[in-house]
């Protein structure tokens, strides 16, 4: 089993979501996050108070999958989340030891 | 409406003496209405006119809205989420300390019947007062019922003292405002409003050090509420110290949404403490009603400019700080000036107040937090000594023919460097008490993780 873990531009959730639904990818979890990389952030103004917030909005997605499904929904993620600018994120792919469904005991790649 | 059933009740009931009182009780009121009518002097018994009567409780409420929630919202929008039950709830207690000590003692210093030209006494704990009791208006004759006048000058007392903490939140002791509140109410602003307001007041009165100079025109309170709340805004951020981490950390507002709602009760508010000040609901309320809208508009214009010529984006906090700029100016004004003197006014003080705070502010490095001197001190001058100029005929102005600008800004700058010295020794004078008494600052360790919860126990937002 794989880990794959994406941050992506906050608006591109939906295209993303879709594409690994069609996919038959059964369940994720999804955070809005911050940070930064090669993308630069904005100046904010208050009163002639500037403020460079150099920490960009996100979201993180998690999802868990079986090996073989791994390299298209990687390749599922890059399309669906790119835009071609800088900022558009990465994509992790760590491995799992172990999944348990809490609710009925399965393990491995049953319990996703 | 309570009164007509009755009254058709009493007339059914006829041949009882309950249709004859009915009647004979109904006389003086038509007598009253003719005199009402009636443009020639009132020769005889005051008349209270229940129109004027009936908008200046309007105004006096309005008023109160402008401090709760107006001012609460427009402030803690303005401070960070830590601090923002701190910052509304400093305003509403100070304001509420400010009612009880106004018919306690400072009706009486204000507008006692007995004083000099600083200061007057008598009245306390409203002594004597009835609601049979009655206050001058700007018309011989015609008189509000004294309550009411008391009610609708302690929300200004109430606003002004609401106004100081926008340079000391964030930092100020719960226990320091009041403190602070009380003294300072009772040094600065009862004699500044006794000065300019009452009569035989210093300002009010004209001629002061012995010159020729005519009385100082301040319609809505200028002077009194803007310049002194600013002015002793700025010496109290001064003595307090900056905000731990001012200029260094990011102190952005958290909730422009929260300050734009504040800004819009303000604005509607203003029109109370605006075309209220008229003191009656006629023609000169009317012009002070079309300054407000007219002079606001511009000034909240005039910022969003400033800001695109300066090479910002024009922003919503932008226009929230013009729209205040724009009230605080034309407050002197409001039934001063014609309205095309007003949107000049604005425009003018917007454009000095956006150069005080985005440019003057940071170059001297005081931490006058929500800018409370960068807009109504810096606004309030602006507008007192504009009064000056937009009052004339020639210009629009409601000045008789005879109207002179030079003595009379003359007269409006005396007037502002009354009310900047008073506030700042007085000011001074109410910190350091309260410096003495309960310390002024909270501990780094509450100030860092916010007034809220050292302060009071609660955070704003639970999710």
């Amino acid at each position: 089993m794989k880990l794959i873990l994406a941050i992506i531009k906050p608006f591109k959730l939906d295209e993303v979501r879709e594409a690994l639904t069609a996919l038959g990818i059964a369940g994720m979890t999804v955070t809005e996050v911050k940070g930064f990389g090669r993308q630069k952030g904005q100046t904010e103004i208050y009163r002639g108070a500037e403020y460079a917030t150099n920490m960009v909005p996100k979201v993180k997605i998690e999802l868990v999958c079986d090996d073989a499904l791994a390299p298209r929904v990687v390749e599922t993620l890059q399309q669906s989340a790119g835009t071609g600018s800088i900022g558009d994120g990465k994509i992790f792919v760590l491995d799992v030891g172990q999944a348990v469904r809490i609710r009925t005991g399965e393990t491995g790649e049953a319990a996703l | 409406m309570k009164g007509e059933p009755m009254n058709f009740a009493n007339k059914i009931a006829a041949g009882a003496g309950a249709a004859g009182l009915a009647l004979f009780a109904a006389l003086p009121a038509w007598a009253q209405d003719a005199a009402a009518a009636a443009p020639a002097p009132v020769v005889g018994a005051p008349v209270v006119d229940k129109g004027d009567t009936a908008w200046m409780m309007t105004s006096t409420v309005l008023v109160l809205a402008m401090i709760l929630p107006g001012l609460a919202l427009f402030y803690g929008g303005l401070t960070r989420t830590k601090n923002m039950l701190s910052t509304m709830t400093q305003i509403g207690a100070l304001a509420c300390l400010a009612m009880i000590v106004w018919v306690c003692y400072g009706y009486g210093l204000a507008f006692g019947p007995e004083g000099n030209a600083f200061i007057s006494w008598g009245k306390f704990f409203l002594a004597g007062v009835t609601p049979d009791s009655l206050a001058d208006t700007f018309s011989d004759g015609f008189k509000l019922p004294e309550y009411v006048f008391i009610s609708f000058q302690m929300t200004f007392a109430a606003i002004t003292l609401a106004l100081v903490l926008g340079a000391t939140v964030e930092r100020m002791k719960f226990s320091a405002a009041l403190v602070f509140g009380i003294i300072w109410l009772t040094i600065v602003y009862f004699p500044i409003a006794h000065m300019v307001w009452a009569a035989g007041g210093f300002l009010f009165e004209g001629g002061m050090f012995g010159t020729s100079l005519p009385a100082a025109l301040d319609f809505a309170g200028g002077t009194v509420v803007h310049i002194n709340a600013g002015v002793s805004a700025l010496v109290a951020s001064l003595i307090l110290g900056k905000r731990i981490g001012y200029q260094k950390e990011i102190m952005a507002p958290h909730s422009l949404t929260l300050t734009m709602v504040g800004t819009g009760l303000l604005w509607v508010g203003w029109f109370g403490f605006n075309a209220g000040s008229a003191l009656e609901a006629n023609g000169s309320a009317a012009l002070a009603m079309i300054n407000t809208f007219v002079a606001t508009a511009s000034a909240a214009l005039f910022w969003m400019l400033a800001e695109k010529v300066a090479g910002h984006k024009p922003s919503a906090l932008g226009f929230c700080s013009g729209v205040i700029a724009g009230l605080v100016a034309v407050t002197p004004a409001a039934g001063n000036s014609g309205p095309f003197g007003a949107i000049v006014l604005g425009a003018v003080a917007s454009v000095i107040c956006f150069y005080a705070v985005t440019v003057l502010k940071p170059k001297l490095g005081y931490d006058d937090a929500l800018d409370a001197f960068g807009i109504h001190g810096i606004g309030g001058i602006v507008g007192a000594i504009g009064t000056g100029i937009v009052y004339a005929p020639s210009l629009g102005g409601p000045g008789g023919a005879d109207f002179a600008i030079g003595p009379q800004v003359a007269t409006q700058v005396v007037a502002v460097l009354v009310a900047i010295v008073w506030a700042v020794i007085g000011t001074t004078i109410a910190t350091t008490i309260a410096k003495a008494l309960t310390g002024l600052r909270v501990s780094e360790e509450v100030e860092r993780e916010g007034l809220d919860l050292g302060e009071h126990g609660e955070r704003a937002y639970n999710n």
